[in-house]
C-alpha cells in the first residue's frame, strides 16, 4: 500500500521522457524544472499550459493526492438532482499526455534553500520555479462544536467528492416536515454565492420531494453576492421555505452540537435534520507549510501571482491574497494562465504579455433560472484590481435566465477541458 | 446537452454586411416573392400579426423582438443569444427555416433561389429604418481595421482569456465553438461587441478591453486554430 501510493500515471513518449528529468538533474540543469502542488482549477490549468507552451523545453510535475478531481463547480446542481457524481468527475490521463509529470501523492513539505518539496510517500522533488495551488482548509474552532472529526454527522461538502455524496444522501434521508440547516461562512471563502446556489438546488430538490421541509441559514454576513437575485427566486419558487438569519439577530454566533443534532444561533437551540457546516476558511496548509502566508492567505504580486514571500514561488487560486477577484474557479484558471506566462518566460526566455485577468460566475435558482455576474481585472502595483463588471438583472425574462443557464453549461465543458486538457 | 450549433454560429459572422444591406436584391422583384409570404406576414402602415408577426423594421432588429407576438422558444431562444436579423441572416434562414433554426414554428419550406432571397430581403429593407435597425445601423468597421495583421503568438496569450469558456478544439456545449471562422467575421464580431451592438454582457466585457491590434491578433490566433 505505501509503495503505490506514490504512483505515476502517463504512458506516452513524452511523460516518461520528461519524467526522469526532475530525478536526474541535480546541478546540471539539462532543463528547467517546474513543480506545481494541487491538481485543481489552478493547478492543473498551469501546469497543462507550462507543458503546452513550452513544447519540452521545461520539465513539468504536478502533485495531486486524488486520481479523479470532482469539480465542486456545478456540485450544488448535483445536490439538486440536475448531474450525477459522474459528470463532475475528471481524470489526470489527459494532463499526462499533454506532457505533465502526474505524482499522485501529498506534499508534505517545501525547503525554499534546497527548492525541494518532500512527498508523504518519502523522497523529493527539486524545483526552479514552485506553483502552489492547494485550495483551502478550514480554520479550526471557526463554529463552535464543529470540527474534521464532526464532518460525516455534519458535513461541509466545500471540497467536492465524498463529502458531497453523503450531503446529497442525508437530504435525501430527511423525514418529511425536517430541517435542513446551514452555518453560512464569512468572507473572505471560496465561491461568494455558493452557499446561496446550494440553498437554491436544495430548495429545488424539496419543493419535489419534501414540501413542508424548511432550510434554515445562520449567517455572519450582512449581504452575499448576488442577493436580491437570489431573494427575488426564493420568493418566487420557494416561497415561505428559507429562512436567514444575518448577524441582526444572531447569525453570526452559531453553534453546532454534531451528536445530538441541534444548532444554536444566539442562544437558541434548533434541532435539526441535516446540518451542513461551512466554516471559515484559509489557504490549504501546504501554503502555511511553505511560509508563503500571512495570516489566513498568501500574499502574491498581481502582475505574474509570484509570492510576496518568495519570488520562486506562486501561489494561485483560493490561496492566494490577491486583491479584488472572487474566490472562484473561474478566477483560479485566469490566474493560472498569467502565472504559466511569466513562468515559461522566467525559465526560456519565451515572450511575457501583461496580466490580465476575467472572472464570471453562474448560479442556478431553479430549473432554466440561471443568472451571473462577472468582471475584468487588472494587475497594479499594489493588487488585482477590477475594472468593470456586470451582473445579471432582477425581473429578466425567463428566455434570458434559460439561455444564462445554457450558457453556464458550456462554460463548465470549456474550462474542464482548458484544465485538463481535451 | 448540445445547443442548436447552426443557429450560434451562423449568429456570429453577420454584422459586417449590416451597414450595407445587400444582396444585390431588387426590392420590385421582392414584392412578388412576398406574395409567397402574404398568407402569413403583413408589411407595411397597417401591418398587423398574422400566423407570423408582422415584418417593418425587420431587418437588423432582433430575432423575436415583438413583445406582442408569441414566438416559438427556438426563436425565442435565438432573441435571447443576439441572433439579429442581418441580410445574411436572413437568407440562411429564408433558404430553409427549419434547418436554419430547428423548432421555429414557421411552417414555410423556404426558397430555394438565392435570387428569390435576394429580392424579397430588399422588399422587406424597404420597410426597415434606414435600412437597419438601431441594433446595427452604423455599424461598420474600415477596411484598414478589418485588415489588420494580427500578432498570433499573442493571440495565443490572449487566447487563454476565451478557452475558459469557448473550447480550444471546437465543441460546443451551450457556447459556441470560435475556431475556423473567417478573419472578417471574427474582426467584425468582435468590435460589435466592443461597441456594443450585441447585447451577451460577458462577451461586451472582455470585448471593451480589447484594441484593434489585440483583436487582430485573437483573429491570427484562431483563424489558424483546428486547421
Ligand atoms: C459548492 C461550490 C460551488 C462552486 N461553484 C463554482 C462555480 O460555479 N464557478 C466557479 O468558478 N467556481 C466555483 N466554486 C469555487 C471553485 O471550486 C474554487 O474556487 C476552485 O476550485 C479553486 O481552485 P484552486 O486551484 O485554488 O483549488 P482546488 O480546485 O480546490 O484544487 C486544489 C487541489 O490541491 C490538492 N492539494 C491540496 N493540498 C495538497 C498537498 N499538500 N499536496 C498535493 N496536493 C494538494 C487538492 O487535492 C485539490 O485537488 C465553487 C465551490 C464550491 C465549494
Ligand atoms: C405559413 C406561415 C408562414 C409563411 C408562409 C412565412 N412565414 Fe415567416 N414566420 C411565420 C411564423 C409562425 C413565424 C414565427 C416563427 C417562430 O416563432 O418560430 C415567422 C417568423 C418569421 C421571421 C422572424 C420574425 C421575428 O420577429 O423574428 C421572419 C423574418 C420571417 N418569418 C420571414 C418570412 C418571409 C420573408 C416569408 C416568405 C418568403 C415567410 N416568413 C413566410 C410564418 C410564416
Amino acid at each position: 500500500m505505501k509503495l503505490d501510493r506514490r504512483m505515476f500515471i502517463g504512458t506516452g513518449a513524452a511523460a516518461t521522457a520528461s519524467l526522469a528529468a526532475p530525478m536526474l538533474r541535480a546541478d546540471g540543469h539539462a532543463k528547467p524544472r517546474v513543480v506545481v502542488i494541487g491538481g485543481g482549477a489552478g493547478g492543473a490549468t498551469a501546469a497543462r499550459y507550462i507543458a503546452k507552451d513550452s513544447e519540452g523545453a521545461i520539465s513539468v510535475t504536478l502533485i495531486e493526492p486524488t486520481r479523479t478531481y470532482y469539480t465542486c463547480f456545478f456540485s450544488n446542481l448535483y445536490l439538486g438532482g440536475f448531474k450525477e457524481i459522474g459528470d463532475l468527475a475528471h481524470s489526470y490521463g489527459g494532463l499526462a499526455a499533454s506532457g505533465v509529470n502526474v505524482v499522485h501523492d501529498w506534499a508534505v513539505g517545501v525547503d525554499r534553500d534546497a527548492r525541494t518539496v518532500a512527498l508523504a510517500g518519502g523522497g523529493s522533488v527539486g524545483y526552479d520555479k514552485l506553483i502552489l495551488s492547494p485550495g483551502i482548509d478550514f480554520v479550526e474552532g471557526a463554529v463552535p462544536g464543529w470540527d474534521l472529526s464532526a464532518q460525516n454527522a455534519m458535513p461541509h461538502a466545500y471540497k467536492a467528492g465524498s463529502q458531497t455524496e453523503l450531503l446529497r444522501a442525508q437530504l435525501r434521508a430527511m423525514p418529511q416536515g425536517g430541517t435542513f440547516a446551514m452555518v453560512a461562512p464569512p468572507n473572505p471563502y471560496r465561491c461568494p454565492p455558493g452557499p446561496y446556489e446550494r440553498v437554491s438546488m436544495v430548495a429545488h430538490y424539496l419543493k419535489a420531494n419534501n414540501p413542508t421541509a424548511k432550510i434554515l441559514i445562520a449567517d455572519p454576513k450582512e449581504g452575499f453576492s448576488k442577493q436580491a437575485l437570489f431573494e427575488e427566486g426564493w420568493a418566487a419558487h420557494y416561497s415561505g421555505m428559507i429562512e436567514r438569519i444575518g448577524p441582526d439577530f444572531g447569525g453570526g454566533d452559531a453553534s453546532v452540537d454534531p451528536v445530538a443534532m441541534t444548532l444554536t444561533i444566539d442562544g437558541d437551540e434548533t434541532p435539526v435534520d441535516v446540518c451542513n457546516v461551512i466554516p471559515a476558511m484559509k489557504a490549504g496548509r501546504i501554503a502555511e507549510l511553505a511560509g508563503v502566508t500571512d495570516g489566513n492567505w498568501a500574499p502574491v504580486n498581481a502582475a505574474d501571482m509570484s509570492s510576496k514571500a518568495d519570488p520562486d514561488i506562486h501561489v494561485l487560486g483560493d490561496a492566494s491574497q490577491q486583491g479584488d477577484m472572487p474566490k472562484s474557479g473561474f478566477s483560479a484558471n485566469s490566474q493560472a494562465k498569467v502565472c504559466a506566462n511569466a513562468v515559461r518566460g522566467a525559465l526560456t526566455g519565451s515572450r511575457v504579455f501583461p496580466a490580465r485577468f476575467s472572472n464570471t460566475c453562474w448560479s442556478l435558482i431553479d430549473i432554466n433560472d440561471g443568472v451571473k455576474v462577472g468582471a475584468t481585472y487588472e494587475a497594479t502595483d499594489e493588487k488585482i484590481a477590477k475594472v468593470d463588471g456586470f451582473v445579471s438583472q432582477t425581473g429578466e425574462s425567463a428566455e434570458v435566465r434559460q439561455a444564462t443557464y445554457e450558457e453556464s453549461e458550456g462554460w463548465y465543458a470549456g474550462i474542464t477541458a482548458d484544465m485538463f486538457g481535451a | 446537452m448540445r445547443a442548436p450549433r447552426a443557429a450560434l454560429i451562423c449568429a456570429l459572422p453577420l454584422l459586417a454586411t449590416v451597414a450595407g444591406a445587400e444582396l444585390g436584391g431588387d426590392a420590385k422583384a421582392g414584392e412578388q416573392v412576398f406574395r409567397r409570404c402574404i398568407a402569413c406576414h403583413q408589411v407595411g402602415p397597417d401591418a398587423r400579426h398574422r400566423t407570423g408577426p408582422q415584418l417593418n423594421d425587420i431587418l437588423g432588429a432582433p430575432a423575436a423582438s415583438q413583445g406582442d407576438y408569441r414566438y416559438s422558444p427556438a426563436m425565442a431562444k435565438a432573441g435571447a443569444e443576439e441572433l439579429i436579423w442581418t441580410a445574411e441572416a436572413l437568407n440562411r434562414f429564408l433558404a430553409s427555416p427549419r434547418a436554419y433554426m430547428p423548432g421555429t414554428k414557421m411552417g414555410f419550406r423556404g426558397l430555394a433561389a438565392p435570387e428569390d432571397r435576394a429580392d424579397v430581403i430588399a422588399y422587406l429593407a424597404s420597410f426597415s429604418e434606414g435600412t437597419a435597425a438601431p441594433q446595427a445601423a452604423g455599424f461598420a468597421l474600415s477596411p484598414e481595421v478589418l485588415a489588420l495583421d494580427g500578432d498570433a503568438e499573442y493571440g495565443a496569450y490572449l487566447a487563454a482569456e476565451c478557452t475558459t469558456c469557448h473550447q480550444a478544439d471546437g465543441d460546443n456545449d451551450g457556447i459556441p465553438a470560435i475556431i475556423n471562422m473567417q478573419q472578417e467575421a471574427f474582426v467584425t464580431a468582435m468590435h460589435a461587441y466592443k461597441q456594443k451592438h450585441r447585447a451577451n454582457p460577458a462577451m461586451q466585457l472582455i470585448a471593451s478591453r480589447l484594441g484593434d491590434e489585440e483583436i487582430a491578433a485573437l483573429a491570427a490566433h484562431f483563424t489558424t486554430l483546428g486547421n
